[in-house]
């Protein structure tokens, strides 16, 4: 009996050991994720065609996702981690929306971000879901009430003012990996070419090398032609002239015969072709989030 | 070509990312703009009390013990001075935290009270504020999740070596961080004793 009471208690304290487990936010393959198979493709397809309307017409970027659960957690915690991993909507603007759906919880709540929560109100988002989505649900039409749902959500961010949208983003740069390039490890390595360079070459040949070889590098990393370029220049400046100007605070009268026919050698512009934005077409596997922020506005209901 | 290398050797010197104190710096605004928003937050939740207030007012007179709760922990709230030093200083973190944490079962006893009163559930302004304070309690989670997380990169951070030795040096040290309330009810284990018989259905 005690025996039996020891494993009951075991059993108890370990339960919740078993089911913290959080369920892990799916991958963003499409404005529609649906994970329970509730809608059809054809349904999937002309969500998705609207949603694709409302960026090409506004730039924001609206998402739904439809799980069997969230459990252990709330749907308000899971929806804001899908929201952080996915980041839909414009970065700055944040103007994303995402509508999740706990299929067998019975929940449901969208996750407004920072840059709609003027328009798209907690208030506005309840109400869309109590008057236009939760009836809908409760009579089993899951696809009529998504995309009712949908619908609404759409004409209440066009009625919202937003920055037009952008033809295609441009490379943004990472910041870390600027960071890196100004990193001694980058300035030592900068220093090992340079100077291997101008021992092979020559001061001129070899800086337009090092110019090469640098704006090379930080295309690779960067993928800007514009910085790279310049990044080139720089090292071409630098490695022609650098120990000039430490000489000049010294020695000033030795420079000035060395700079003598020093011709502009175009090393930095090393030409590479231009990547064209990605041309996919009638599929939404494009799709990403454009790095959109959200903190926790929206409202949830159930059915 | 050695004096380029002295040129070089003297810049990687002078980028002083490797000391960790841009990191710390970083890290520290972080923590700032993120108990802002925390502040942010719990302010627009100070707000709507009267507005909530008020509407249960005109459907439940009779509950002046709960409505009265409410106010005064609101006032409390109000009291505190809620700046961004509050952060560095461990006592009066408590103390805002005990103020908000006393709003908050104020607040849920007034809830809790309003489900009597089927008329004050069914009142649109009512359902509106009631959905606008859900909204609120969830941006003050979000704001506190993040809170934390912001501190404990930045407590990591001035620990880990070699920025322990700048955060020394320029003095900087661990925030406070949100504990919970009640952590005391929560740690100890709850009693399940089976011999006791259930009480017989009704």
């Amino acid at each position: 009996m005690t025996f039996a009471r020891v494993v009951l208690l075991a059993f108890l304290l370990c339960w919740p050991l078993a089911a913290t487990a959080d369920v892990a936010v799916p991958q963003l393959t499409g404005r529609v994720v649906d994970q329970t198979g509730t809608l059809s493709a054809g349904d999937i397809d002309t969500l998705t065609q609207r949603l694709k309307d409302l960026q090409t017409r506004k730039g924001s970027q609206v998402a739904v996702l439809i799980v069997p659960t969230t459990e252990p957690e709330t749907i308000e915690q899971f929806s804001i981690r899908a929201a952080e991993a996915w980041k839909i909507g414009r970065r700055k603007i944040d103007d994303g929306a995402l509508l999740v759906v706990a299929k067998n919880d019975r929940r449901l709540r969208i996750e407004v971000g920072y840059g709609l929560e003027g328009a798209l109100t907690d208030v506005t988002a309840r109400r869309i879901i109590d008057e236009i989505i939760v009836p809908r649900f409760r009579a089993g039409d899951f696809a009529g009430g998504i995309s009712a749902g949908v619908d609404r959500i759409i004409r209440v961010i066009d009625g919202e003012p937003l920055p037009a949208p952008q033809p295609e983003a441009s490379h943004s740069v990472d910041p870390t990996l600027l960071n890196i390039i100004f990193s001694p490890f980058g300035l030592l390595g900068y220093a090992a070419i340079a100077a291997m360079m101008r021992g092979l070459l020559g001061r001129l040949l070899g800086s337009g090398a090092t110019a090469g070889v640098v704006g090379a590098i930080v295309w690779f990393l960067l993928g800007s032609i514009a910085i790279s370029a310049f990044f080139g220049l720089a090292a071409f400046f630098l490695t022609m002239f650098g120990d000039g100007i430490l000489a000049a605070s010294q020695e000033a009268s030795r420079r000035a015969g060395r700079r003598g026919g020093g011709g502009w050698s175009s090393g930095g512009w090393s030409g590479g072709s231009w990547s064209g934005g990605s041309g996919s077409g009638s599929s939404d596997s494009g799709f990403s989030g454009g790095g959109g922020s959200f903190g926790g506005g929206g409202a949830s209901g159930n059915w | 070509m050695r004096r380029l290398l002295t040129v070089l050797a003297a810049l990687a010197t002078l980028s002083l990312t490797n000391c960790g104190y841009n990191t710390i710096q970083s890290n520290d605004e972080q923590v700032k703009s993120a108990w802002s928003e925390v502040l942010n937050q719990y302010q627009r939740r100070a707000d709507l009390v009267p507005n909530l207030v008020n509407s249960v007012k005109g459907f439940a007179q009779q509950e002046k013990d709960v409505l009265l709760g409410v106010t005064n922990a609101r006032a409390k709230v109000g009291s505190i001075q809620a700046t961004p030093e509050l952060i560095n200083d461990a006592g009066a973190f408590a103390k805002f935290q005990q103020a908000q944490g006393e709003l908050s079962s104020a607040l849920s006893r007034l809830l809790a009270v309003s489900e009597n009163y089927p008329q004050l559930k069914s009142d649109a302004l009512f359902r509106d504020l009631m959905s606008q304070l859900e909204g609120t309690e969830n941006r003050i989670t979000v704001a506190r999740n993040r809170y934390i997380r912001a501190v404990q990169d930045f407590n990591v951070g001035i620990r880990t070596f070699p920025n322990n030795l700048t955060a020394m040096l320029f003095g900087y040290k661990e925030k406070a961080n949100f504990t919970v309330e009640n952590e005391k009810e929560i740690s100890t284990a709850p009693k399940v004793d089976f011999n006791v018989a259930p009480a017989p259905a009704k």
